[in-house]
C-alpha cells in the first residue's frame, strides 16, 4: 500500500519541484534522482508483490473518511481541469473540446454530488498486470525523462524559435507518470477516469509545446478525441453507478449476467480506442509527433496508449464471444493491416514509427477483443516489447535528427558507417520489433493460432496481409540503415551522457527480455493470465516450441559473431560497384550522357500509388467508423431488449 | 527424436545433390524446349565447382556476413521443416533468410544489387501473405481431417494426422502456393529481383555483387531453398499412407516441370502485375478455400 501511494503521489512530487526549477543543472539533477527513485521503487515493490505472491489481487482503500477526502479533491481538480479546457478552446476557438469536457465533468460531478457513486468497495486494486505496468511505466518513462534533459539542451540549440518552457515541459513528464501509476492501480471507475482524464490533458498540453499554429491544431485533435472516450467513460460509469449500482472495474468485469454489462463494457472499450489511437480516431497520435521526441516517445511507449490497452486487457474476459469483442477485434485488426500499408509510403522516420505504434497497438487491441487466453498472453507480450523497443526507436530517432539534422529515413543511408552506435540502438530496435525469434514474432504467432483457433478468417486476413507490409517497411528502414557507401566519414556525435546512458539501458532491456522471454512468459505473465481469468493453470507456448526459439536467438547473434571472424581473417580484393562501366572510379559519381561526373543516389520505394493516404485514408477511416457505429447500434439495441 | 535427427541430417547432407541435379534437369530441359542440346545435367555442380576456385570480389565486408547469415537460415528452414517442427516458425524463419539477402544487397550501396534487393522486397511483399495462409490452411485442414477439431502447424503430425492427403481440402491454398513459388524459385514471370541470366536490365540483379567463392555458397543455398519448396508442395500430398510418397513424388515433378514449361513460355512482368495477381490470388484461392472449410468443420 505504502509503495502505490508512493508511486502516485511522487511523480506529482517531483513535478512540483520541476515546475520552480530554472536552472539546468538542478533540473538535471532533480531529474536524475527522482526518476532512480522511481525505478527504484517500482523494482522493490514488484520484487516484494512477487516473493508474497498476489494470488488473489490485493485490495485497498474500502469506505472511510480519508476516502471521501480524496474523492472531493479529485472532484475540485477534474473541475478546475474543466475549467483550464474551456478557457484554453475558447481562447483558440476550438468549442467542441471544451464541450466535451463539460459534458464528462458534469456527469461525474452529477454522481459524486447526488452521492450516486458513493463506494463501500474497495479503491485500488493491485494484481499481477498492475505490477507490470508499473514496472513498464517506471522504468520505460523515468529513462525516458532522464533522455528528455540532454534532449531539451540540443532541441533549443536548434530551434532557437521556440520559447524554452522547460520549466512546464517537465513537469509535465512527471505529472504524466504518476497519472499512469493510479490509473494501473485504481479500482473505483471514478479514479480510473480521473487519472484517465488527467493523461489526455497533461499529453494535450505537451503536444502543444511549441505553440505554432500546427501544435496548437493538433494538441486540440488529440484532445477532442481523447475527450470523446472520456465523455464514453463517464456514461459507462454513469450507467453502471445508477442501472447496475458497481462502482469498480473489478465487479462490472466479473458480473455474473453478461447481457447486463455489454453497454458499459463496450463504452469504455470505446474510450480505450480513442486513447490507443485506433482508426477513426489515429489521426491524434500522428500529430502528436509536432511535440519534441520525449513526449512522443512517452506517448508511444509506456504511457498513454498503453493506458487504452491496459484497460483493454482489463475488459478482455467481458469481451470474450461478445458483440463488444468483436468491435473491438474487428477495429483492431483492421487498424494493424491499413496502418501497416501506410507505414510503407511515408520516408519521415517518426512518422514510420507513429503509425507502427498505432499498429502495433491494433494487433494487441484485437488480441484483447478476442479474449481468449491465448490471445491476452500475445497482447500482454506485446505491450511489454513495445514498451521498450518503440521507446528506443523514438529516442534513437531523435538523437539522429540532432546529431544529423534529419529524421527522414533516406537521410540515414549509410547511419551504420557514420553514426555506428546509434545506428547498432536502431538496428536492436527493429530487430525486436519484428525479426524473428524475437517476442514481437512470437506473439504474432501465438495471436495466428488464438485468430485461426477462434475461427475468424477476417483477422487471420488482416494479420498475413499486415505482416507482410510489416516486413517490408522495416526491413526497407534496415537496409538503408546498414548501406555502405563509400567515403563516408565517421559524425560527431551530439548525444549526451544521459541519453547514451537511457538507449543503452532500453538496449540490454531488449536483450534480455529477448533472451528471458521463456522465463517471463512462465513466470510472469502465465500466473498472470490465470489471475485475470480465476483458472488454475494456463500455457501458451509448447516446451519444444520454446526451445527452438532460443536455439533462434543463439543463431542470431552466434552467426554474425562467427562471421565476423572469418571475415578478419580471410583476404578478398575490395572491388568497385558495378555501373556498366560508367563507375568515376569512387563509387560515388558515374559519367552521365555529357561526359560529366554525376552524383549516384539510391532510393527506398514508398509504393504510394496503391497504400498512399490520399488513396487509402478517408476510406478506412469511413470503415472503421462505420464497424464502431454497427456494433455500437447493435448493443444499444441489445440492450433496449433486456429493458 | 530419431526421425527427427534423421530427417535433419538427410536433408543438409542430400539438399544440395538434389537441388543441383534438379537445376541440371532444369537447364537441360529448358534446352530442349528451346530447341538446343543444352549442357550436361552434372552442369551446375562444375559450375559450383569452378565458382569456389575463383577469387571473392566484395565491395565491403558486411556483405559476406549477410550472405553467410542468409546461408545459414535458409539451411535452418529445411532443417527446421525436415525434422518435422512447427510449419509457421519455419516460415517466419525462411523470411528472416530472405531479409538477410536482402541485407547483403544492398550494404553495398551498388545501384543493380541494390534495385535487385528493391524488387525482392516488393517480392517478399506479394508472397509473404499467401506463405502465412498455407500454414493456415494446413492447421484449418487437419483440424477438419483429424475429425476432433484440434488442428496442428506440427509438419510432423500433419503428416501423422491425416488419413487422406491435405490437398482433397486445401485445393486453393494448394494452386495459391504454386502460384507465388514461381517467385520463390525466380522463374519468370516473376524472376524480377534476378535471373538466371545476365543479359537483362538488371544485370544480375540482386546478386551482381556477389562473385566467386560467395557465389558459389549462395548457389547451393538456393539449391537447399528449392528443396525446401519442394518439401512443402510434397507436404500437400503426405498422409500416413504409404503410398502418398509416390504421390507426392510424382505431384513435385509435375509441379517443377510446369514452373520450367511457365519460364520458358511467359516474359517478364512488371512488378505491379506481379504484385497486384499474387495478392488477388491469395484472397481469391486461399481465403476463400480455408473460409469454406471453416464453415464445413
Amino acid at each position: 500500500m505504502g509503495f502505490i501511494v508512493f508511486l502516485i503521489l511522487f511523480p506529482f512530487l517531483t513535478a512540483s519541484i520541476l515546475a520552480v526549477t530554472k536552472n539546468n543543472r538542478v533540473r538535471k539533477a532533480v531529474v536524475y534522482s527522482c526518476s532512480a527513485v522511481i525505478v527504484c521503487t517500482a523494482a522493490v515493490f514488484a520484487l516484494t508483490a512477487f516473493v508474497k505472491g498476489l494470488d488473489a489481487g490485493v485490495r485497498y482503500l474500502g469506505a472511510n473518511h480519508y476516502v471521501h477526502i480524496i474523492d472531493t479533491l479529485m472532484l475540485i481538480v477534474e473541475i478546475l481541469l474543466m475549467l483550464l479546457i474551456v478557457c484554453l478552446s475558447i481562447k483558440y476557438r476550438k468549442y467542441h473540446a471544451g464541450l466535451l469536457s463539460v459534458a464528462g465533468t458534469v456527469i461525474i460531478a452529477w454522481l459524486e454530488i447526488t452521492g450516486r457513486a458513493v463506494s463501500e468497495q474497495n479503491h485500488i486494486y493491485c494484481d499481477k498486470l498492475s505490477v507490470i505496468m508499473c514496472l513498464i511505466i517506471a522504468i520505460v518513462g523515468s529513462l525516458i525523462c532522464i533522455y528528455a534533459v540532454g534532449y531539451m539542451v540540443d532541441y533549443h540549440k536548434h530551434h532557437k524559435e521556440f520559447k524554452d518552457r522547460r520549466t512546464f515541459f517537465f513537469p509535465m513528464l512527471f505529472v504524466f507518470l504518476g497519472a499512469m501509476f493510479g490509473l494501473v492501480v485504481s479500482s473505483n471507475l471514478i479514479w480510473i477516469y480521473f487519472f484517465w482524464e488527467i493523461t489526455s490533458i497533461s499529453s494535450f498540453l505537451l503536444i502543444g509545446y511549441t505553440r505554432t499554429k500546427e501544435a496548437v491544431d493538433n494538441s486540440f485533435c488529440a484532445l477532442w478525441m481523447n475527450l470523446l472516450g472520456g465523455l464514453g467513460f463517464a456514461v459507462a460509469i454513469a450507467y453502471c453507478a445508477t442501472v447496475l449500482e458497481i462502482t469498480t472495474l473489478q465487479q462490472l468485469v466479473y458480473h455474473p449476467v453478461g447481457l447486463a454489462i455489454l453497454l458499459p463494457v463496450s463504452l469504455l472499450a470505446f474510450a480505450a480506442l480513442t486513447k490507443s489511437a485506433q482508426l477513426p480516431f489515429s489521426k491524434w497520435l500522428l500529430g502528436a509527433m509536432v511535440a519534441p521526441t520525449p513526449t512522443s516517445a512517452l506517448l508511444h511507449s509506456a504511457t498513454m496508449v498503453k493506458a487504452g490497452v491496459y484497460l483493454l486487457i482489463r475488459l478482455a474476459p467481458a469481451m470474450c464471444g461478445t458483440i463488444a469483442g468483436t468491435m473491438v477485434s474487428l477495429i483492431g485488426g483492421f487498424t494493424f493491416l491499413v496502418t501497416s500499408m501506410l507505414a510503407i509510403t511515408v520516408s519521415d522516420g517518426k512518422k514510420v514509427l507513429a503509425y507502427s505504434t498505432i499498429s502495433n497497438l491494433g494487433l494487441i487491441t484485437a488480441c484483447a477483443g478476442v479474449g481468449t487466453t491465448e490471445t491476452v498472453w500475445a497482447g500482454i507480450l506485446l505491450i511489454l516489447f513495445h514498451a521498450v523497443s518503440k521507446s528506443m526507436m523514438f529516442q534513437a530517432v531523435g538523437a539522429v535528427e540532432n546529431a544529423t539534422g534529419s529524421r527522414d529515413i533516406e537521410d540515414m543511408h549509410g547511419l551504420i558507417v557514420r553514426l555506428p552506435f546509434l545506428a547498432f540502438v536502431m538496428i536492436i530496435g527493429i530487430a525486436g520489433m519484428f525479426l524473428a525469434p524475437f517476442g514481437m514474432l512470437i506473439s504474432k504467432w501465438a495471436a495466428l493460432k488464438a485468430f485461426v483457433d477462434a475461427k475468424n478468417i477476417l483477422l487471420v486476413l488482416f494479420l498475413a496481409f499486415g505482416s507482410a507490409a510489416t516486413m517490408l517497411y522495416w526491413t526497407k528502414w534496415l537496409s538503408k540503415i546498414l548501406a555502405c557507401k563509400a567515403q563516408t566519414r565517421l559524425r560527431r556525435n551530439t548525444t549526451s551522457m544521459g541519453q547514451w546512458l537511457s538507449l543503452a539501458s532500453h538496449a540490454a532491456m531488449m536483450i534480455m527480455l529477448c533472451i528471458l522471454l521463456p522465463l517471463i512468459s512462465i513466470k510472469l505473465v502465465e500466473p498472470l493470465l490465470a489471475q485475470l481469468y480465476n483458472i488454475e493453470h494456463v500455457s501458451v507456448l509448447a516446451p519444444e516450441d520454446m526451445v527452438i526459439m532460443v536455439v533462434l536467438l543463439l543463431l542470431i547473434f552466434v552467426i554474425p559473431m562467427v562471421s565476423r571472424i572469418i571475415v578478419k581473417r580471410m583476404t578478398f580484393k575490395p572491388n568497385m560497384e558495378y555501373m556498366s562501366g560508367i563507375n568515376q572510379g569512387d563509387n560515388r559519381h558515374f559519367t552521365d550522357s555529357f561526359n560529366q561526373p554525376k552524383l549516384m543516389f539510391l532510393s527506398n520505394w514508398y509504393m504510394e500509388d496503391y497504400f498512399g493516404e490520399k488513396k487509402i485514408w478517408k476510406l478506412s477511416v469511413a470503415i472503421a467508423a462505420a464497424i464502431i457505429v454497427a456494433c455500437m447500434g447493435l448493443i444499444i439495441g441489445s440492450m433496449g431488449g433486456v429493458m | 527424436m530419431l526421425r527427427t535427427v534423421l530427417g535433419i541430417a538427410l536433408y543438409i547432407i542430400f539438399a544440395p545433390f538434389v537441388g543441383g541435379l534438379l537445376s541440371g534437369l532444369d537447364r537441360k530441359i529448358t534446352a530442349r524446349m528451346q530447341g538446343r542440346i543444352g549442357p550436361p545435367i552434372l552442369q551446375p555442380f562444375y559450375d559450383v565447382r569452378k565458382l569456389i576456385n575463383k577469387d571473392i570480389l566484395l565491395i565491403n565486408n558486411m556483405q559476406y556476413l549477410f550472405a553467410w547469415c542468409f546461408v545459414i537460415f535458409v539451411i535452418f528452414t529445411g532443417a527446421l521443416f525436415f525434422g518435422g517442427f512447427n510449419i509457421l516458425l519455419v516460415f517466419f524463419v525462411l523470411t528472416t533468410a530472405a531479409m538477410f539477402f536482402v541485407l547483403e544487397a544492398t550494404t553495398t550501396n551498388s545501384p543493380y544489387s541494390v534495385m535487385g534487393a528493391n524488387r525482392e522486397m516488393i517480392q517478399m511483399l506479394s508472397y509473404e501473405p499467401m506463405v502465412l495462409l498455407t500454414a493456415v490452411g494446413f492447421y484449418v485442414a487437419t483440424a477438419f481431417t483429424t475429425g476432433n477439431g484440434a488442428g496442428t502447424f506440427s509438419v510432423a503430425q500433419i503428416i501423422s494426422d491425416s488419413d487422406i492427403p491435405n490437398i482433397t481440402v486445401l485445393p486453393g491454398v494448394f494452386f495459391g502456393f504454386v502460384f507465388i513459388l514461381t517467385i520463390k524459385f525466380r522463374k519468370s514471370p516473376f524472376d524480377l529481383s534476378m535471373s538466371h541470366h545476365a543479359h537483362q536490365e538488371m544485370v544480375k540483379g540482386i546478386t551482381t555483387e556477389l562473385s566467386g567463392g560467395m557465389m558459389a555458397i549462395i548457389e547451393v543455398s538456393h539449391w537447399y531453398e528449392n528443396v525446401f519448396l519442394l518439401g512443402v508442395v510434397a507436404l500437400f500430398l503426405l498422409c500416413n499412407k504409404w503410398w502418398s510418397i509416390l504421390l507426392a513424388i510424382a505431384v513435385c515433378a509435375i509441379t517443377y516441370f510446369l514452373e520450367i514449361l511457365i519460364d520458358n513460355t511467359s516474359a517478364r512482368v512488371k512488378w505491379e502485375n506481379m504484385f497486384k495477381h499474387s495478392w488477388i490470388v491469395t484472397l481469391i484461392c486461399g481465403v476463400v478455400n480455408i473460409f469454406i472449410l471453416q464453415m464445413l468443420s
